[in-house]
């Protein structure tokens, strides 16, 4: 299995990525700019999410919304923000190619002479009900505020999650935008993926006529992530919520994207978590259920990652019993190692989630999105086999040994989630945090 | 050659699309076997169908389909729960099961080289689940702390009261979770009694679709399910909801659910609306386009763009086999709540004639509905999907082929006609899940009369 591709950089420093795919008469058009909720500053969080919003309200040459051309010509668009990236893509009917690298372009190239105060304006109310319809008003919705708070320090930017501080999306000005444009919305700092339908030459010759004249402006800054300091103290914390049963939240500081031991730690997430027969879910919610849910993910990003688990207390239960439980499981995986039916199960789903995600061309996932991720990340687009192999090769031994080195109990961040005024649910001798 | 900014660039022709071919074969035993060649991915899909939803859970026991849904992968034939979950991890199987008001659907995809234990699997589950006491208890215990849950969780409190309130004993007046109250008297027998009246052959299609011959897969689903012969002479018939009555309007026109502190409120409004088998369908597909189905919609256009009141408002059309709801979602914030209600109701109504549709209005609902439509067919999964529908709703098979040029045909006279066919706006409930002290005054703006305050058991 493979993504085959061709590579064209354009002088400017822009990527274009071109995949063919002649099955459905669509294409997927993708633009990766490198930027995201990490290139913020303390004080200014949420805004290259906000930044977002404002790449949808039309450029210089449409100024008219960019919804309304595409979806009259049968596209589905969309973008989002994370800490590393910002992402936008179209999947358009083949003949709507050019139209869709008419606006993307325009919007790279064009954005600011069509910026106005009431557009601003109304986006960052937008966002604010963003963030209150998916934040807080949503059961445990600040707990993973509370989490990234407690892993990295105040002036680290995976301090905060990307959809950043409402006072901080209030605090928000004009200039500011158009500061961020002019740093990062740069043809040597984006990469455009087309997948689907095209004609590879035609494709180029396209690619190169409208994002070819775009200004490459000036290098970008150089971006000083400090090293978030080891945790070498378990560090206990409460929050108390709108909620009917309490949830625990544990953390562990775990290796950045495609580096050593991240795709271990993946296989090991699955075997804790990924369905019934894994070991959490097998002895929290299946034998002793004490629980009614419980997840893993190794959550690997370019300047660190971390590990984390997530289990909620079934009613009667407190925290408190979930974490022995949850150790007695850790404890056992970290003497032993996976079992042969486990590697077995891992390697199969490993391999099954690659091909699962070559089915679409495009949207959020499919293999435009893919083609960009790799690109920007690790330099190359045809980094896919090379991805698959990461975990064809994964030993159990290295999978414990993984687990060994980063599951240890005094470096972890231990959220307990409650009740209002039910306190007595959570760990011992857990802090009170507030996070609004 | 530099590029002409002066104009967007003309689309040219729509390309044209040929819909993937379903084959269609009937085992002996009565079950619909539909397949679908994909070679896209070296993957395949197989979907189970069958027509008995939460509509179907007997009235005193509202959730009764939806736990009976859960028991299939807890354990069938020799496989223990364990034993079937151990096996589909290592076939690199994606199990999905979902509970509708009309149907069941179970869709098992799995790496194509496996494809032979993952449709003996999922004929085992339909078939032979082993319905074990302690795996309902476990069960029934999680679906119980869902239910738990939902109590804070807005859009399910919402959903909930406004379901209760248009179709109150309807049996369309229930979300598939049911309540608590049935959950904690339901029995391991009342599961087994119901898989026995209602899981026959002849009531199922499975539709098999991916990375094999027509041929190949037809012969997959055969060897499954062939020599599947129900114990009973008969199915037990289901309610078919499209046979009954029309619930009446109900006698509140706001109601509050009331949510202390609750940093917006999360809104529906609406009221029963068409069956799928309406003959205007399509020309309500092209209306909620305008109204309230895709970004550049009125609905969002107004309550997003130019107020800013919410992350986005959309409505629906919920076709099924009797009267679905038509439904406006939207979560806004709270202090306009009262203006967004007003004007969500002020677009509804202009759209029934006071506004008709421009003629850009119509050309883009359309479009979305016809350019868009071959995205519709991408994976394995989707057109298993798509041919599911025509399984349940009796349509034709030309059905996809005439979708373009039937919604094509939907002129803006017809758009205004189905809108005063369909949408009705002094039976227009409003749901508001929000706090009563943020919102509680502002109603009375609204002139709908008194706000009945909703309480869950």
């Amino acid at each position: 299995m493979n993504i085959p591709y061709t590579r064209h950089t354009l002088d400017n420093g822009l990527d274009v990525l071109i995949h063919e795919d002649h099955d459905c008469p669509i294409v997927a058009v993708n633009v990766w700019y490198h930027v995201g909720s990490k290139n913020e500053k303390p004080g200014r969080t949420g805004f290259a999410h906000l930044f977002e919003h404002l790449m949808f309200e039309g450029s210089e040459h449409y100024d008219r919304g960019y919804f309304q051309p595409l979806q009259e010509a049968g596209a589905q668009l969309n973008g989002s923000t994370n800490a590393d990236r910002t992402n936008y893509w179209e999947v358009v009917p083949r003949n709507a190619l050019e139209l869709a690298l008419w606006m993307e372009s325009d919007r790279m190239g064009y954005l600011l002479p069509a910026l106005t105060e009431s557009k601003f304006e109304n986006q960052r109310e937008v966002v604010l009900n963003e963030r209150r319809q998916n934040y807080e008003n949503r059961p445990y919705g600040l707990a993973g505020m509370a989490t990234v708070a407690a892993l990295y320090p105040s002036d680290h930017p995976y301090h905060w999650m990307t959809i950043g501080a409402a006072e901080d999306i209030r605090a928000a000005r004009l200039e500011d935008v158009r500061a961020f444009f002019q740093t990062y919305y740069r043809p040597p700092n984006a990469s455009l993926a087309l997948a689907g339908d095209v004609d590879t030459d035609a494709a180029v010759k396209l690619a190169g006529e409208y994002f070819g004249g775009l200004d490459a402006g000036d290098p970008l800054p150089p971006l000083d992530i400090p090293t978030a300091p080891e945790i070498t103290l378990e560090q206990r914390l409460l929050l108390e919520d709108r909620v009917e049963l309490p949830r625990l939240y544990l953390a562990w500081h775990s290796p950045p994207l495609f580096a050593e031991n991240d795709a271990e730690l993946d296989l090991v997430a699955d075997v804790l978590a990924s369905g019934k027969t894994s070991r959490l879910y097998r002895a929290l919610v299946f034998d002793q259920r004490i629980a009614t849910e419980v997840a893993a993910s190794q959550n690997s990003r370019e300047a660190g990652g971390y590990f984390q688990i997530i289990a909620t207390a079934a009613p009667g239960r407190t925290l408190g019993e979930l974490d022995h439980a949850i150790a007695r499981v850790l404890d056992t995986f970290v003497a032993e190692g996976p079992t042969a039916p486990e590697m077995e199960r891992c390697l199969a789903q490993a391999e099954a989630n690659f091909i699962y995600r070559l089915q679409t061309v495009g949207g959020f996932g499919g293999k435009s999105d893919q083609l960009n991720a790799y690109n920007v990340f690790v330099g190359d687009p045809g980094f896919f086999d090379r991805d698959l192999e990461r975990y064809r090769r994964v030993s159990p031994d290295a999978m414990q040994s993984a687990a060994r080195r980063t599951l240890r109990p005094d470096a972890r961040i231990a959220l307990s989630v409650v009740p209002r005024g039910r306190v007595a649910l959570a760990l011992g001798g857990s802090e009170s945090v507030s996070i609004s | 050659m530099p590029v002409n900014r002066a104009q967007l660039p003309p689309l040219g022709p729509d390309p044209p699309f040929r819909f993937p071919e379903i084959r269609r074969r009937v085992l002996a035993n009565g079950l619909r076997v539909w397949t679908v060649e994909h070679h896209a991915v070296p993957l395949v899909s197989f979907l189970a169908l069958l027509p008995v939803g939460a509509a179907a859970d007997p009235p005193d026991r509202p959730g009764l389909a939806a736990v009976t849904g859960d028991m299939l992968d807890e354990g069938c034939g020799d496989l223990t729960a364990l034993d079937l979950h151990d096996t589909l991890g290592r076939i690199g199987g994606h199990l999905d099961s979902e509970i509708g008001s009309d149907a069941m659907v179970l869709t098992l995809s799995s790496l194509a080289r496996f494809a032979d234990r993952a449709v003996a699997l999922l004929a085992d589950m339909l078939r032979r689940p082993r319905l074990e006491r302690s795996d309902f208890e476990r069960v029934r215990e999680l679906r119980l702390n869902r239910l738990v849950q939902i109590r804070d969780m807005a859009p399910a409190l919402a959903d909930r009261a406004y379901t209760k309130l248009l179709y109150a004993e309807h049996p369309y007046g229930h979300l598939p979770i049911g309540t608590e109250t049935s959950l904690h008297g339901m029995e391991l027998a009342e599961v087994a009694a119901f898989h026995a009246a209602m899981f026959f052959p002849s009531r199922l299609t499975v539709i098999a679709s991916g990375d094999a011959t027509h041929d190949e897969l037809a012969n997959l689903v055969a060897t499954a399910f062939g020599s599947w012969v129900p114990a009973a002479a008969d199915a037990d018939p289901v309610v078919d909801p499209a046979k009954l009555p029309v619930p009446p309007p109900p006698g509140e026109r706001v109601a509050l659910v009331h949510r202390a502190d609750a940093a917006q409120s999360e809104l529906r409004i609406g009221h029963v609306a068409a069956p799928r088998s309406t003959p205007d369908y399509h020309a309500l597909l092209v209306l909620n386009m305008i109204l309230g189905g895709q970004f550049v919609s009125r609905i969002n256009m107004n309550l997003r763009e130019d107020k800013g009141y919410t992350y986005g408002a959309r409505t629906s059309f919920d076709f099924r086999r009797g009267p679905g709801p038509f439904t406006l979602h939207a979560s806004v914030q709270s202090d306009a709540t009262a203006d967004s209600v007003l004007e969500a109701l002020a677009e509804i109504e202009a759209i029934r004639g006071t506004r008709p549709p421009s003629p850009q209005e119509l050309e883009t609902g359309r479009a979305a509905l016809t350019r868009g439509y071959p995205r519709n067919f991408e994976t394995a999964e989707q057109i298993s999907r798509a041919a599911a529908q025509l399984a349940l709703y009796g349509l034709p098979d030309d059905y996809f082929s005439t979708f373009v040029p039937r919604v094509l045909a939907v002129g803006a006279h017809d758009v205004t006609r189905v809108a005063r066919a369909h949408i009705h706006p002094s039976r227009l409930l409003t749901v508001i899940v929000g706090d009563r002290e943020k919102v509680g005054a502002s109603l009375a703006r609204l002139n709908l009369g008194a706000v009945t305050e909703f309480t869950h058991a």
